[in-house]
């Protein structure tokens, strides 16, 4: 069986928000609204003080609080543990936006650009009037990984199936694969390293682990 | 600057918060009406009527929030799991049983009309408690005091209705909506211990700080002592009956959009170790906004 998750290095992010511009790029997201975000995180006084970057987004948890409450059954998991809405069921209630833990869901009345009232060709080439008004998140770039698994591609390893944040890291912070394969890239790393999971007292079984030590 | 701490929630506002006064006012009206009725009173049938209106209000709210409002039906496909779409499956067999009671009169109509109401209110209190994102509602001790707090705003109207209906309210009203005030403190004051307990973001602490005295003085004391006098003196316990139900109904309202509105601080973001980049020192870890 496979589950896909996501692995972040804490100690390689630098914070460059490229992973999160690939996101906007490669999902048309509306100004305002990012599926993959970079915290920018200080702690303690000086001259004891620490600074992380901390990625963010839909965790794609085992057990999604937002999937429970959906009431019209737009939000589902599939059986590889990715988390998808159905942009046609939703009604834009929102009860999953305040079901999240990770505050991962975005919800857009309006049709809105980047650059004043009209789209960019890049914005109007992926705008989808079926997002406004409806829940949206981050997908793991699931058309991407499905599209490659069909031409025998592995995510997480080449690139046309790896999620664009993934992709696009400069530093090799972000990694995606197979955590139920124990060969994979994902579960070398968590065998070998020291992580957690974000807000793990609260049960959702994130599928997005922290590589601190 | 990155949102870190957690902030205030808008994806739900003052139309949610309608939702659950409405839904929870109107059931809490069902249930003390056919409480009376079945202890042998005579309440207005108005009761059952406006119970309906203000469900109907409430719902009406959600329906002009939600961003596909023409999509509503959607809203009764997940039964197994959503506590919002049984709160929607009750909603039709409780309008009607309302409608029934009103036009038809009995106690047994009644009863099953006070059923539905409580089986309404409930799915909301749950809907709440489903929030995992919200801490302030995820406290299971929501669940009670959207319980008590539904049935101590009917005990307000219900007092306030009997002087529109031009009688005093009786004497197993009176007492009723009493008990329900004491009901509606513990509670509040347990969810708010409990909450502090657990652990809840600090802003989420302070907004319910802000009423709780608002919640004690003039939601509690003033008209538990305002029903006591009604109680005490009978040939003014219309008026006086009137002062305490506006009073109890005003601080039921208050509680459920602070809790929906005010306290409504999403969880945050918290990472329990850092990356030690080359520092000197122990494991640290951050959770902003938390105390």
């Amino acid at each position: 069986m496979t589950r896909w998750a996501m692995v972040a290095d804490l100690r390689r992010c630098v914070g460059c928000q490229t992973c999160t511009a690939a996101c906007k790029h490669a999902n048309g997201t509306p100004p305002g609204v990012q599926w993959r975000r970079v915290l920018d995180m200080e702690t303690g006084h000086y001259p004891d003080v620490r600074r992380a970057f901390v990625p963010v987004g839909c965790m794609h948890c085992d057990a999604p609080p937002c999937r429970d409450v959906c009431p019209s059954t737009a939000t589902r998991k599939r059986a590889d543990g990715i988390v998808t809405i159905d942009y046609d069921l939703c009604i834009g209630c929102s009860y999953c936006a305040v079901a999240c833990p990770y505050q991962a869901r975005h919800k857009t009345d309006r049709a809105s650009f980047a650059y004043g009232g009209g789209p960019s060709p890049a914005e109007a080439a992926r705008f989808d009037e079926g997002r406004l008004a409806v829940a949206t998140k981050c997908t793991f770039c699931v058309d991407r990984i499905d599209a490659g698994l069909e031409k025998g591609l592995t995510p997480g390893i080449d690139p046309e199936a790896t999620p664009a944040c993934v992709t696009s890291c400069i530093a090799g912070a972000l990694h995606f694969g197979d955590v139920e394969d124990p060969a994979s890239n994902v579960s070398r790393l968590l065998a070998e390293n020291r992580h957690f999971r974000m807000h793990e007292e609260l049960g959702t079984g994130p599928g997005f682990y922290y590589l601190w030590d | 600057m990155d949102r870190i701490a957690p902030w205030l929630q808008t994806n739900w506002d003052h139309r949610a918060a309608g939702n659950f006064i409405g839904g929870g006012t109107g059931s809490g009206l069902a249930i003390f009406a056919a409480a009376s009725e079945l202890a042998g009173g005579n309440p207005p049938r108005a009761a059952y009527v406006l119970a309906a209106l203000f469900i109907v209000a409430g719902l009406s709210l959600v329906w002009l929030e939600i961003g596909r409002p023409w999509r509503f039906l959607h809203v009764f496909f997940n039964p197994q799991t959503s506590w919002m779409t049984r709160e929607a499956l009750i909603a039709p067999p409780l309008l009607i049983a309302l409608a029934a009671a009103a036009w038809h009169g009995g106690a047994a109509l009644a009863a099953v009309a006070a059923l539905l109401a409580l089986a309404f209110v409930y799915c909301q209190a749950r809907m709440l408690r489903g929030s995992m994102g919200i801490p302030a509602w995820r406290e299971p001790l929501i669940v009670p005091l959207a319980l008590a707090t539904g049935l101590a705003e009917g005990a307000g109207v219900l007092l306030a209705l009997a002087i529109v209906a031009g009688a005093a309210p009786s004497r197993f009203v009176l007492i009723l909506a009493l008990l329900s005030l004491v009901a509606r403190w513990i509670a509040w004051a347990a969810y708010c211990r409990h909450l502090a307990r657990r652990g809840a973001p600090t802003a989420t602490r302070q907004a319910l700080q802000a009423i709780d005295l608002q919640v004690l003085v003039l939601g509690t004391i003033a008209p538990i002592a305002l029903i006591a006098a009604a109680l005490g003196f009978a040939d003014y316990a219309g008026p006086i009956a009137l002062a305490a139900g506006v009073l109890g109904l005003a601080a039921g309202w208050l509680i459920k959009d602070t809790i929906l509105t005010r306290a409504a601080f999403n969880q945050g973001f918290a990472v329990p170790h850092l990356a030690r980049l080359g520092a000197v020192g122990s494991d640290s870890s951050t959770r902003p906004g938390w105390s």
